[in-house]
């Protein structure tokens, strides 16, 4: 079983009338994805890549047996796209909208609260299962199905992680984009619990970047358990000159926390294996897994506990 | 966004929050007027979007009109360099001058957006002052939070208890509870992404006024915001800035002589920190977002090449479902039809059209070195860099 997305995965897509939407849903199907449907108020009744089209999240929902959405809705509506979804119930919302003002963010924060709704992203690439489907909007191609599980804030850097996995000969059980923007859904931790959990998955790669405290608090989860798959970490943005983004202003730099050497001492104190270079990734992860292979088995499954 | 303390002062007056009386002068002697006005002694601070202008000369005291018009004079035109600037510094083109206050105690208050909770968080201390960020890091001083919150209540008790371990008791205690709502409001409805207050100033009558404002609006939500999309100084953004900023792209420039162009901000800064690793000077940061056409690809690679100190530039691409290699490719082609300027260009390209990205290289006539992995580029671009100089 795969992370948040399996052959059985049923998707609607928010937005999909519109050219993004359009465009990107006609690849995951490609990939084989299970798209059954899409919503765009106003276009309901009408059919769009041969899918019905309805104007109310809930009522596709209904009709459908959808059970994800993925939301292509420009930034002035893409929060209250998403907060329908969450009101609907979807069990998973993956939203690649990008430059949603913050405070939209908050209030779908806020939604999410008590609800039964995993929100992945905005500014997400989306979740991709090699073999499986894709619900996002990444180039596929450089992946293969394997024991990997691949975290990021970067669409860029998981493209590049993917091809060094699969040039290393190995290949990936799930690639999930968290989202670039502050305020997202779920985090750099609740994905590495699943992933941690997930049978498929060998061992973990972490993508981080300066700013935030979600490789900070991925390194205290992991501090405080015990598992015998390797978790991988790239930080990037050492060499960023952190004083042109945060020198602006002194309360940035009085909540703390987010510069890159920080986010490593943190994540290596819990026992996560640092990149030393964006270009050593793939063979980083082929080193973890190649000792742990050394381990005895009984000992490896002592520490599954 | 940013925007200078004037305007911050004049937004948040609306929502309730005290500042001194005062205005903005583009020549002496608009500030020798405004100081009459006032009467009695001023303050004459230096507008610019940087903070420490207070250690480096920007915030000078006058005891009346002939010598707030001298300090204005001074001030007026100049590039002040303070420790956020940079050497170059920015250029002084307008004073507050306001009303001097003197304060008993001087506190520090702001309004930020918390990413961990996902909420607006408030920050406050007892003490204020230009050195709080130091005083901060030291642990001399205690810094309280609050999470606020972004719904139409804020909890009433908590923030009394923040307010009063602030030391403000009593009435000042009400003061402060209706200083803090009134910022919340102005943050939820302006879509701010920062208030600082520092200091705010009680004074001996017993009123909180906010001596210094820095605030940050969400760019991103501008577009519901006309009037404060308005605020931009656009002479206070280098003009490269400002033009990659219109061409769906994030620059930075910095001081080294190698040009940097990423398609994403990881890989941008991933490849930033491979260059450095590498013994190069990045002459900049460069991210081209996935909204980005080939057209405004040229615009961004144009002003790499318009930087006089670039020796070399390394391109590190790798294509995605929304932005394919040759369309970045594309645009360098048009780039350098465009410009006369002939650069060794070092490039890396992987995943979505790669290889007819370099076949539309080839088209285009870019004579390029090409790099099988990020490394081999970042170690390539410095070595052509130093043989060019």
């Amino acid at each position: 079983m795969a992370v948040f997305l399996n052959r059985e995965t049923r998707v609607l897509c928010q937005g999909m009338t519109g050219w993004a939407g359009t465009y990107h849903v006609a690849r995951m199907m490609e990939y084989g994805t299970q798209v059954v449907g899409g919503v765009t108020p106003g276009k309901g009744g009408r059919s769009h890549l041969n899918l019905p089209v309805y104007d109310r999240i809930a009522d596709a929902r209904r009709e459908t047996g959808a059970n994800a959405s993925i939301v292509f809705v420009p930034p002035a509506n893409a929060a209250a796209a998403m907060i329908e979804a969450i009101e609907a119930e979807m069990p998973l919302v993956v939203a690649v909208t990008e430059r949603i003002p913050t405070l939209d963010m908050v209030r779908v924060r806020s939604a999410l609260k008590g609800g039964r709704t995993t929100l992945v992203g905005a500014n997400s690439q989306g979740i991709l299962v090699p073999g499986v489907g894709k619900l996002g909007v990444m180039a596929t191609g450089g992946e293969r199905p394997g024991g990997v599980g691949i975290i990021s804030r970067s669409a860029s850097l998981t493209s590049e992680v993917v091809a060094q996995v699969t040039a290393a000969g190995l290949g990936q059980s799930t690639t999930i984009g968290v989202g670039g923007d502050p305020i997202h859904g779920i985090g750099m931790r609740e994905c590495l619990e699943r992933l941690l959990d997930d049978a498929d998955t060998e061992c973990v790669v972490l993508i981080g970047e300066i700013g935030g405290t979600e490789e900070e608090e991925a390194a205290e989860y992991l501090a405080g358990v015990r598992t015998s798959k390797p978790v991988i970490a790239l930080i990037v943005g050492l060499a960023a000159p952190l004083d042109r983004r945060m020198g602006h202003a002194g309360a940035l730099a009085l909540s703390g926390k987010g510069d890159a050497a920080g986010k490593i001492k943190a994540l290596e104190a819990a026992g996560v294996r640092i990149a030393p270079s964006a270009h050593l990734i793939g063979e980083t992860v082929r080193q973890a897994l190649a000792e742990r292979a050394g381990i005895p088995a009984i000992q490896r499954n002592a520490g599954m506990l | 966004m940013r925007i200078h303390e004037f305007q911050a002062k004049h937004l948040l007056a609306r929502y309730g929050l005290n500042v001194p009386a005062g205005s903005v002068a583009i020549s002496t002697g608009e500030a020798g007027d405004i100081a009459r006005e006032l009467g009695g002694p001023v303050v004459v601070k230096a507008q610019i979007h940087a903070g420490g202008r207070q250690r480096a000369g920007g915030i000078q005291p006058a005891d009346g009109p002939a010598a707030a018009r001298a300090v204005a004079g001074r001030l007026l035109g100049t590039s002040l360099v303070t420790a956020q600037t940079g050497p170059g510094g920015q250029k002084v083109r307008r004073v507050l001058v306001e009303a001097a206050i003197a304060a008993e105690r001087e506190l520090h208050i702001a309004l930020l957006i918390d990413t961990s909770s996902g909420e607006v968080m408030l920050i406050g201390s007892a003490r204020g002052g230009v050195d709080i960020e130091e005083q901060a890091a030291r642990g001399e001083i205690r810094l309280n939070r609050l999470v606020l919150g972004s719904g139409s209540e804020a909890r009433a008790q908590e923030v009394a208890a923040f307010v009063m371990a602030l030391g403000l008791e009593g009435a000042l205690c009400e003061q402060g509870c209706a200083l803090i709502d009134g910022l919340r409001r102005a943050f939820v409805e302006l879509d701010a992404s920062l208030i600082e207050i520092n200091p705010l100033a009680l004074t001996a009558a017993g009123s909180l006024v906010a001596l210094d404002v820095k605030m940050m609006l969400d760019d991103n939500a501008l577009f519901r915001h006309p009037e404060l999309a308005a605020l931009r100084d656009e002479d206070d953004t280098s003009a490269a800035e400002l033009q990659a900023q219109r061409h769906q792209l994030n620059y930075v420039q910095l001081d080294g002589n190698i040009g940097i162009v990423a398609n994403g901000a990881g890989l941008g800064l991933a490849t930033l920190d491979m260059l450095v690793a590498a013994k190069g000077r990045p002459a900049n940061f460069m991210d081209i977002r996935t909204t980005a056409n080939s057209l405004d690809i040229a615009q961004g690679f144009r002003l790499l090449l318009d930087n006089p100190a670039t020796r070399a530039i390394l391109i590190n691409v790798h294509g995605g479902g929304m932005q394919p290699c040759d369309t970045i490719a594309e645009g360098l082609g048009i780039a350098l039809r465009r410009s006369g300027r002939s650069l060794p260009l070092v490039v890396r390209l992987a995943g979505n059209n790669a290889d007819f990205a370099r076949s539309r290289l080839q088209n285009f006539g870019c004579a390029v070195v090409d790099c099988p992995d990020m490394w081999t580029a970042a170690s390539q671009a410095v070595a052509l860099s130093q043989k060019g100089a």
